[in-house]
């Protein structure tokens, strides 16, 4: 359905793009190394939202896709100096398909019981990294200062990984969007809300939320390719972080589950208030615990998120934001 | 390694098996009562080193006296976490009360690496040695599988002896018709997420008496409860207290045949499998 009174999708990829080009503009080191990471983690929050958000189904071990995609990527450009590009997109597609190969059996499972073998999934891949030593093993892979060169220099390469992830949490946003308003969202939508009605009325929920799947783990590896390409370095730990995972679905539900905004503005308000307490003398030492704290009353109070609960206080927004 | 190695190294993760289905039982406790994963299980296992710990090292407690302290610490800690962060959420979906625990596991951690930093430490017991060819029992393993033995018995007396223990399995199996027959079911659901916060603290009290650890070390013992916990049927205690013996002597088994860092692929692969073929556990129906 064609909406011309809300061209909502439009304004919020403006809005992400300017955003974006201001430490291009204004060339601020320290400015584009802070949107990188919020431009990733909108990146991470919104592919997760697609499945849990739209879909129902808790992914608490999300993070393995974007460890996947960023060791295949690193050692496609380390062994065979690949550009990094080509990397990223190669890495990706393998992701996707892995995430068909286990989606299948465990999108089978339902509550709780999904959510524990996501986290069984992402610690088996950390714990199997750890030990392959083709990917380097404990201590992982790491480049040379000359795979730099053919991007131009290390400045240029930041630059390009810059871009790229903007490209990239464009693309996801957009994605986003349009699952929401497609016949698979919908889908999704029902499946969640009841998976066995969901079938009677003829919609096939394994298809559906393989497909899912699929599209949420394919944003992420991409994210993964394009972080440990400006890092320098891959290692089993930072890779498959189970902490990032929990905090990306954190961002999801502080902005509001189930929206196209609402991780948007989680990951960016997350992002914000981290920064916030870790230079702030007095909350520094107690970041963590203030974190759990609000997320707390997150979960107790504002049970919808930002930006859910202004859909719910006034309806009329709900034409307008997504 | 050698086959020499085998009996020791199995004996030895067999009896750490109790422990770790010490800590499981506090977990699938609280799953089968109420339905939440608890993701603060590992932030109190820490505790419960923690307390023992300064017990000993500042006031000079006996570590088995800890090892009590904590457990009552535990309920108490428990019951508090239940009404501050479950109680209200109680009903909600799944990925709201994972978030509600894990954001106890957040402020727990952080307020504890400010107290206690992230450096090691470790108790220094030394109850001798029990010897017998080439297998050798430290007493403090053997004191830590007693422990663990009386508590699971205890717990299994109160469950099925005691009228709170009954009232708890009521509410377990039908909230709304154990409500109906006078049951005050927050009271013994804030009892039970107490009883399942009390094992877990006793189970790292005695982990202390047995290893090094930081305030981090939770993690690892919190993400084996969920392989023993899933192994033996989520909300099944006896299923716990097995999969903590299989898990053990796993872990003692594996570790003469392949190195030591491969085990981890090896339990996280069966954890998934068991979820996928039999979600019911090892002991449950065929699912």
């Amino acid at each position: 359905m064609r909406d011309l009174r809300a061209p909502f999708l439009p304004a919020v990829l403006v809005l992400i793009a300017a955003v974006a080009a201001i430490p291009i503009v204004t060339g601020n080191p320290s400015l584009r190394e802070e949107l990188f990471l919020v431009l990733m983690l909108v990146t991470l929050a919104s592919s997760i939202n697609i499945i849990m958000g739209y879909t129902g189904y808790v992914s608490f071990g999300h993070i393995v896709f974007f460890g996947i995609g960023g060791y295949i990527a690193f050692w496609l450009m380390q062994m065979f100096n690949v550009h990094f590009l080509l990397a990223a997109i190669a890495s990706a597609i393998p992701a996707a398909l892995i995430a068909a190969l286990i989606g299948i059996p465990i999108l089978r499972l339902r509550g709780a019981y999904f959510a524990l073998a996501t986290v069984g999934i992402n610690e088996a891949m950390k714990s199997f990294m750890t030990n392959f030593e083709p990917f380097g093993g404990a201590i992982g892979m790491f480049f040379s200062f000359s795979i730099y060169q053919q991007y131009g220099g290390a400045r240029e390469a930041a630059f390009l990984a810059y871009y790229t992830m903007a490209a990239i949490a464009l693309a996801t946003v957009a994605t986003s969007y349009v699952i929401r308003r497609s016949k698979l969202g919908l889908s999704l939508m029902a499946i969640r809300e009841d998976q066995d009605v969901a079938m009677l009325v003829g919609i096939d929920p394994a298809r559906a939320k393989v497909m899912a799947y699929v599209i949420s783990a394919f944003f992420p590896a991409l994210a993964g390719a394009t972080f440990f390409f400006k890092n320098g370095i891959i290692e089993p730990g930072p890779a498959f972080d189970l902490l990032r995972s929990i905090e990306s679905l954190v961002m999801v539900v502080l902005g509001g589950i189930g929206t196209v905004a609402g991780p948007i503005v989680g990951a960016a308000l997350y992002e914000w208030l981290r920064g916030f307490l870790i230079t702030n003398a007095t909350f520094a030492n107690f970041q963590l615990a203030i974190a759990g704290l609000l997320l707390l009353l997150t979960v107790l109070f504002v049970t919808a998120g930002l930006v859910g609960s202004l859909r719910n206080r006034f309806p009329r927004l709900r034409a307008y934001i997504q | 390694m050698s086959l020499e190695a085998l009996l020791p190294s199995a004996i030895d993760g067999l009896m750490l098996g109790f422990v770790y289905g010490l800590a499981a039982l506090g977990l699938t406790l609280i799953f089968g009562v109420m339905k939440v994963i608890n993701l603060s299980h590992g932030p109190i296992i820490a505790l419960g080193m923690f307390a023992v710990f300064i017990l000993f090292s500042g006031f000079g407690v006996n570590p088995y006296l800890g090892v009590l302290a904590a457990a009552l610490v535990g309920l108490l800690l428990g019951v508090a976490i239940y009404f501050v962060a479950v109680d209200r959420v109680i009903n909600a979906t799944e990925l709201t009360t994972l978030l509600a625990t894990f954001s106890v596991n957040l402020m727990i951690i952080g307020v504890a690496t400010v107290i206690f930093t992230t450096s090691p430490r470790s108790i220094d017991i030394d109850l001798g040695a029990l010897r017998a060819g080439n297998v050798t029992i430290l007493g403090t393993h053997g004191v830590a599988v007693a422990v663990a033995i009386l508590v699971a018995a205890a717990l299994y007396g109160f469950l099925f002896r005691t009228r709170p223990g009954k009232s708890i399995r009521a509410v377990a199996n039908n909230r709304a018709a154990a409500e109906l027959m006078g049951i005050d079911s927050r009271r013994m659901l804030a009892l039970a997420f107490g009883i399942g916060t009390a094992l877990a603290m006793t189970s790292g009290a005695l982990l202390a008496t047995l290893f090094s650890f930081t305030i981090l070390s939770g993690g690892t013992y919190e993400l084996k409860s969920f392989v023993i916990v899933v192994l033996g049927g989520l909300g099944n205690p006896t299923g716990a207290l097995v999969g903590g013996l299989v898990i053990g002597l796993l872990e003692g088994v594996l570790t003469v045949f392949i190195p030591v860092a491969w085990v981890p692929v090896v339990e996280y692969v069966i954890f998934v499998a068991v979820l996928l073929l039999r979600p019911a556990g090892l002991l449950g129906a065929r699912a």
